[in-house]
């Protein structure tokens, strides 16, 4: 029998304190206490926050780190986010349960430049599917004169922990839809599937330093050569983003959570392709690295025999050499290529938006152009600190003005541009 | 009666109907009302547009006399104050779209009057306007004209009425480069699938992006034995002989010239300048070595740094150059070069 992961979504209407965490039809009641307790285990917070923002009221959230969705598996089987929570042994298989519509959104003092915003209403709300969801904030303070690196990964790990405390009460709540996805060994695929075009998704993430990380199954990929992940892995929480790159096209733990690419090379799995995998490649700064990362995936690539691929930005800047490299590359091996991107052609448009290009790559997906300037209103109610908008990437000195609207790029909304392609921005030629 | 939009329209003097090859010398001139195509135009507007005023000029004068020609273009437009500037349609004649281009951007950009114009996307004109000005894209012959007018006429009844216009393909203007953010209608990861599996199934597909490119020119290996090399002295800073002899354009240069410096062992302000139109000229006019470093040269030359210094120099200028005429006048240089026994060049860049 092929292995399978069962997705269970639990589906939430509205979020609320309570004295007990649960759900009773439709609404989650959160254990404030309980949680804010759990969290504070670390004890290189000060203080942990619960705030909960809900789609259309007039609340900002800002600087945003990092967004998760709440995602669990029932106790005693392997456990969501691994190698930061249980073991860090595969995951991908059995249960997994998921609040839909809720995400957890971790925010506090600044820890550097790349953290982003979230409006709940108005023209900024537009931009990310994250305005759509019954967001909880963690607001949280670190001990004074905790360092940047310690201070970024104690605010990471308190969203997974606050994520996976969550998810483990939708695996105490009756859920609303099951999804079975199959998860077939090489030999299935190619038994079943025979006939199809075997495609892979290289999954870029970036891994350069403070706030440029991810995290595989645990592990910084800094030190990592590229990771072979099945789609259902990836739904599991096998990659954690500590990565802000801009805050418009930093891949977060929730969009690789729910990555749409992997969601829409699913839906065409076993009638027009075989998606035979996913390859989470790291992205470094040095030239040899880049050669060495992409040239190993080449080599997975061709092992596989694969026909077809879609490769996704994560950052921008020099993660544009990965991107026309491995154009390069797949179709000099006669392997049809797609890159997802965003642009930053400048506020005027007019600026060439990619910092490389190369003849291969003439299949583009662009997610839009991040330096398009907004206005966005004044709120009732930040979560956060409103302040940090004048040093954020897409905030400048002046961006807050008197009356509390904000003028910005937004490249610092929380994934407008985003390279996974979450959203239908785009940009055309005029 | 209904306010007629005042148009004053610029062509050529064959459009001008003066004559051909012969008469491209001919200076700017005024005819007032429509000529030609101009009687198209108003036409194709349903008696919209007025043309109120042609100016003509030959297209070798308006090459060689482009700043000339512009500022007396601008004060014939002045006089009138029309509505709106209409330059061509150009097609592909170089020197024509050139002047089309310019003009255009002058009116702009000193009247604020809205200007329009047509040409070929190979026209080197099209380079240094499509971002600042409209240009709607032709065939490259003049038996597109009744395809071309309507289009003209569309738009600039948009501009002109501030209607917002459309992307390049409705409006068939060429694409100024500028890109702007849109909403589609699926999500970006949907559109890569789909693209995806056109591409897989040998099916036509249309980029998102596409890119320019960029040739990448492999540097040749090193030179074995310097001592024993011939060195040129190769420039796109425009320095040549005072006066300008060979009139260099100063932007987008028809042509490179060959100097002979092989008695000279520095240049001064006195015997040559620039001819460049791209950058502060003060400094290499006080010392054009600062450009063509031919004092320099002479001095590793004495030194025995390499064995002799070409006696000619090869100069354009890199302005606003159509990227075509740029690789040809690499390639030629290269090759004379190549057979008047060089083995090295000095190329200095500004």
């Amino acid at each position: 029998m092929m292995d399978e992961l069962l997705l269970r979504k639990v589906r939430i209407e509205e979020v609320m304190f309570g004295e007990k965490s649960e759900v009773v039809n439709h609404i989650l009641r959160i254990n404030c206490e309980e949680l804010t307790r759990y969290l504070q285990e670390d004890q290189r917070l000060r203080s942990v926050e619960i705030k909960i923002a809900r789609p259309g009221e007039k609340k900002r959230i800002i600087p945003v780190k990092d967004v998760l969705e709440p995602r669990a598996k029932p106790e005693g089987t392997s456990t969501t986010f691994p190698g930061f929570l249980g073991t860090a042994e595969p995951v991908g298989t059995g249960i997994t349960y998921v609040f839909d519509r809720v995400a957890v959104v971790t925010c506090g003092k600044l820890v550097n430049f790349q953290e982003g915003l979230i409006d709940m209403t108005g023209p900024g709300a537009e931009f990310s599917l994250f305005s759509k969801k019954l967001n909880v904030v963690l607001v949280m303070k670190p001990l004074e004169n905790l360092g940047k690196h310690e201070h970024e990964e104690a605010v990471r790990v308190a969203g997974v922990k606050a994520a996976h405390y969550l998810g483990l009460t939708a695996t105490r709540s009756p859920y609303d839809t099951e999804t079975e996805f199959q998860v077939a060994t090489g030999p299935e695929l190619g038994d079943i599937y025979r006939g199809l075009p075997k495609v892979i998704y290289i999954d870029m993430v970036i891994a350069q330093g403070l706030l440029h990380d991810n995290y595989i199954y645990g592990m910084n990929a800094q030190g990592s050569l590229p990771v072979f992940l099945s789609p259902t892995e990836l739904m599991d929480g096998a990659i954690v983003s500590g990565n802000c790159a801009a805050p418009c096209h930093k891949n977060t733990t929730y969009h690789q959570q729910n990555n749409p690419i992997v969601e829409d090379l699913l839906s065409e799995h076993g009638k027009s392709l075989c998606l035979v995998g996913i390859i989470a490649m790291p992205v470094r700064t040095a030239l040899m690295d880049k050669e060495r990362t992409c040239t190993q995936v080449l080599k997975m690539v061709r092992f596989l025999g694969i026909q077809g691929a879609i490769v996704s930005e994560d950052g921008g800047g020099n993660p544009e050499a990965d991107l026309m490299m491995l154009a390069r590359l797949f179709e000099k091996e006669g392997i049809k290529t797609i890159l997802v991107t965003d642009e930053y052609a400048g506020r005027d448009g007019a600026s060439q938006g990619l910092a490389d290009v190369t003849p291969e790559a003439d299949a583009i997906v662009t997610n839009g152009n991040g330096n398009q300037y907004v206005t966005l209103p004044p709120m009732e109610e930040t979560i956060g600190h409103l302040e940090a908008i004048e040093v954020i990437t897409g905030g400048h000195a002046g961006s807050l003005r008197s009356d509390g609207s904000i003028e910005m790029e937004i490249a610092g909304i929380m994934g407008s541009t985003v390279e996974v392609g979450s959203e239908n921005l785009k940009t055309i030629a005029v | 009666m209904m306010n007629r939009t005042k148009v004053i329209h610029y062509v050529n003097q064959f459009f001008g109907q003066i004559g051909g090859e012969d008469k491209a010398g001919i200076p700017p001139q005024i005819k007032e009302g429509p000529v030609g195509v101009g009687k198209l135009i108003q036409e194709a507007s349903g008696g919209q547009f007025e043309i109120v005023r042609t100016i003509l000029c030959g297209d070798n004068y308006a090459a060689e006399h482009l700043e000339e020609v512009g500022q007396i273009v601008l004060k014939w437009v002045e006089e009138v104050k029309p509505d709106l500037f209409i330059a061509g349609p150009a097609f592909a004649a170089g020197r024509y779209g050139m002047a089309c281009a310019v003009l255009c951007m002058g009116v702009q950009k000193n009247l604020s009057i809205p200007v329009l114009t047509a040409m070929h996307a190979n026209n080197p004109g099209v380079d240094s306007a499509r971002k600042d000005i409209y240009i709607i894209e032709t065939g490259d012959s003049t038996r597109e004209m009744k395809m071309v007018i309507p289009k003209m006429v569309g738009l600039a009844k948009k501009m002109l009425g501030d209607i917002s216009i459309g992307t390049p393909q409705e409006e068939g203007y060429l694409t100024r480069g500028i890109r702007i953010n849109v909403r589609a209608e699926k999500r970006g990861s949907r559109r890569a699938v789909e693209m995806l599996l056109k591409k897989l199934k040998g099916e036509p597909f249309e980029t998102e992006l596409p890119l320019p490119q960029f040739d990448r020119v492999v540097p040749a290996p090193p030179i074995a034995d310097l001592s024993k090399a011939v060195i040129a002295l190769v420039t796109e800073g425009g320095i040549v002989p005072k006066g300008n002899p060979d009139r260099i354009e100063a932007h987008n240069a028809s042509k490179y010239c060959k100097y002979f410096i092989g008695n000279a062992s520095d240049l001064t302000g006195e015997d040559y300048q620039t001819a460049h139109g791209g950058y502060d000229p003060v400094y290499a006019n006080e010392d054009p070595d600062r450009v063509l470093p031919l004092d320099a040269a002479r001095l590793l030359e004495k030194e025995g740094a390499f064995a002799r210094l070409y006696d000619h120099y090869y100069v354009t200028v890199g302005n606003v150059t159509a990227v075509a005429s740029a690789v040809r006048y690499g390639r030629e240089i290269g090759e004379l070069l190549l057979k008047e026994g060089v083995h090295g060049v000095i190329l200095t860049s500004t």
